[in-house]
């Protein structure tokens, strides 16, 4: 990880709530990091601390239950946690933007679009309101919105999803950021719109030199658009590799029985019909994670040790690193 | 688009029959000295005191010979006037506490709600009194009264709006473009929650109206000979039995204004409440 090009440098996050439930640990020591001109993604099931990952970064965690208890957020070496609200403001949206996974409410129903966007720029950026408009019907032509001028002047309700978020995704790339945090973008949309979304967002990057945090829980939109992917399970990085190793040889046992839940095209000529993979169970409650591997209950090939013994990373060369005992046995401590 | 929005606010009945009133009220206000056949005051003429109803004078006659279809015009004016600028008064002052008690919360919300509880625990009408008796009677002092008096529910309405909308994606998505929190107030939650206070708003101004009418009847509202509705009914309450229409005619101006204020205020409640206008 020593790298020059390291946009964004996660060090042993740990996001926890505090309720009237008890602690729960929605992000439990995360360590990444991000390269600039970079996808990656996180994959996870819901609720296993993905999209709080990404509020973290933004400083955004829900108050006051939420609560980063540890670890340190560096952006260009200079750790964000540190910040005060007012600097963190400036950052949103100029340097990390993000896009909500929830384009038909994402957007302010009683602005124009155009107007919408212009807000954006004039709040980071020095121009006049001319200027901002102009450059706002120019971020909607990017975004292959037809017409853009006559688009701008037009509300949301008279947008379709895909549009909106076509135009979320202008908003968040109005003042050029170097991070764009993708919060299941496509999930709300059906799959011709998304197949085009996930265009728009690659075309772009390469456009603005953007680095992308896509977090998903969709392995078919992973695969096409991610460099390198972390699988997320109860807060921790579970395996995180490159998009090859990943999909060819995935080592922990979720991350394979994930891999194998996803119907294959051609697979019912071969084999005859037959039952898709699931995982039984359930995600573990957050509350009550217990010592031991958090994926054990549910794992087929899990051993005795696996429910006492807290594993770490291991390393497998390459950048592959797998949390699971299986694999540590391979290799020595 | 324009035509359908005509079109449902057609479909509500009591939406439209507020309007038309509350229009013909603010009309006979504006254009009161058109309108009234006589001047409400200087036209006191003793020759014709206490004449009921006739083609010459159409509501009748006072105790001094005033026409009481003038003074009622005119007394449009004063009813009027006090609700709609008490009640401007009591949307300031609400939706600036509610704004900050939903937006600063902490400390904040505690001090303003606690406040906002104790207003609502004591009856408007009382609590107008209680000023009244310390700045004396008089117009100003009515108004200052009624604007001190009523802000509670505004308060209250704009608090819980702006902790509802804070949940709404389009405002988390704004703290999520670097907006702070002023900015988001102004821009995000304000423009979308103006609807309820309005309609609180109009609500209020029927109450004011009330409360006016009911200071003035006491004797501490409006002075005369200035006219006005809660005050013509207090010098006709000794003639009630002998010469009725002095009182009747103010009390059906009373009742008709706030009848229409309130259906406006329901219906338009109704009609921005996409829950009810789909029956």
């Amino acid at each position: 990880m020593n790298h020059d090009d390291v946009l964004l440098n996660v060090r042993g996050l740990k996001t926890y709530f505090y309720t009237l439930d008890g602690i729960a640990k929605a992000v439990d020591g995360m360590s990444f990091y991000l390269d600039k001109g970079e996808t990656l993604a996180i994959v996870g099931e819901s609720g296993c601390g993905k999209s709080i990952t990404a509020l973290s970064i933004m400083g955004l965690v829900p108050q006051p239950a939420g609560k980063i208890v540890n670890g340190k957020i560096y952006l260009n070496n200079d750790d964000i946690l540190e910040y005060p609200e007012s600097k963190m403001q400036d950052i949103r949206g100029d340097k990390i933007a993000m896009i909500f996974q929830e384009p038909m409410t994402s957007l302010n129903p009683l602005m124009t679009v155009g107007s919408q966007i212009s807000e954006m720029i004039l709040r980071h950026r020095r121009v006049t309101k001319k200027e901002s408009w102009e450059r706002s019907v120019s971020m909607l032509e990017k975004v292959q919105i037809p017409s853009p001028g006559r688009r701008a002047k037009d509300y949301p309700h008279q947008l379709s999803g895909g549009m909106r978020q076509r135009v979320m995704i202008a908003i968040a790339l109005s003042c050029n950021p170097q991070i764009l945090i993708a919060d299941e973008p496509t999930t709300a949309l059906d799959v011709t719109i998304q197949a085009q979304i996930l265009d728009l967002m690659l075309r772009l990057k390469q456009d603005y030199e953007t680095s992308i945090l896509m977090i998903t829980h969709d392995l078919g939109v992973v695969a096409e658009v991610a460099q390198r992917i972390i699988v997320m399970y109860a807060g921790k990085i579970i395996e995180e590799g490159n998009v090859f190793s990943i999909f060819e040889n995935p080592r922990h046992p979720y991350t394979k029985a994930l891999l194998k839940s996803i119907p294959k095209f051609g697979n019912r000529t071969e084999h005859g019909r037959e039952p898709l993979q699931e995982i039984t169970g359930i995600v573990p409650n957050l509350y009550k994670l217990g010592s031991g591997c958090s994926f054990c209950p549910r794992c087929k090939e899990a051993m005795d040790i696996c429910k006492i013994k807290d594993v770490g990373l291991t390393d497998l060369g390459n950048g592959h690193r797998v949390r699971c005992l299986l694999c540590k046995s391979k290799r020595e401590e | 688009m324009k035509d359908t929005i005509y079109k449902k606010i057609l479909r509500r009945k009591n939406l439209v029959v507020g309007i038309i009133i509350t229009l013909a009220v603010v009309f006979m206000a504006i254009f009161a000295p058109l309108m009234s056949p006589y001047h409400p005051i200087d036209d006191a003429d003793l020759m014709v005191s206490d004449q009921p109803p006739s083609i010459e004078f159409l509501f009748g006659t006072d105790e001094q010979g005033r026409d009481i279809l003038s003074r009622v015009i005119y007394g449009a004016r004063v009813s009027l006037s006090i609700g709609l600028l008490s009640q401007a008064m009591n949307t300031v002052i609400g939706v600036v506490l509610g704004l900050l008690a939903g937006f600063m919360g902490k400390w904040w919300d505690d001090i303003i709600m606690g406040l906002t509880n104790i207003m609502l625990s004591i009856p408007s009408l009382v609590f107008a009194l209680a000023i009244m008796a310390l700045l004396g009677p008089g117009l100003i002092n009515v108004f200052l009264a009624l604007g001190f008096t009523n802000w509670a529910y505004t308060c209250r309405i704009t608090r819980s709006q702006v902790l509802s909308s804070q949940e709404l994606n389009f405002v988390k998505a704004a703290q999520a473009l670097g907006y702070g929190k002023i900015r988001i107030m102004f821009t995000q939650i304000l423009p979308n929650i103006v609807g309820p206070i309005l309609v609180i708003g109009t609500l209020g101004v029927a109450g004011a109206i009330l409360i006016e009418a009911g200071l003035s009847f006491l004797g501490l509202g409006t002075q005369p000979p200035t006219p006005s509705w809660g005050g013509m009914l207090a010098t006709a309450r000794e003639q009630l039995f002998t010469s009725p229409w002095i009182s009747i005619f103010p009390g059906l101006a009373i009742f008709i204004t706030v009848l229409g204020l309130n259906l406006l205020g329901d219906g338009w409640r109704d009609y921005m409440d996409p829950r009810i206008s789909r029956q």
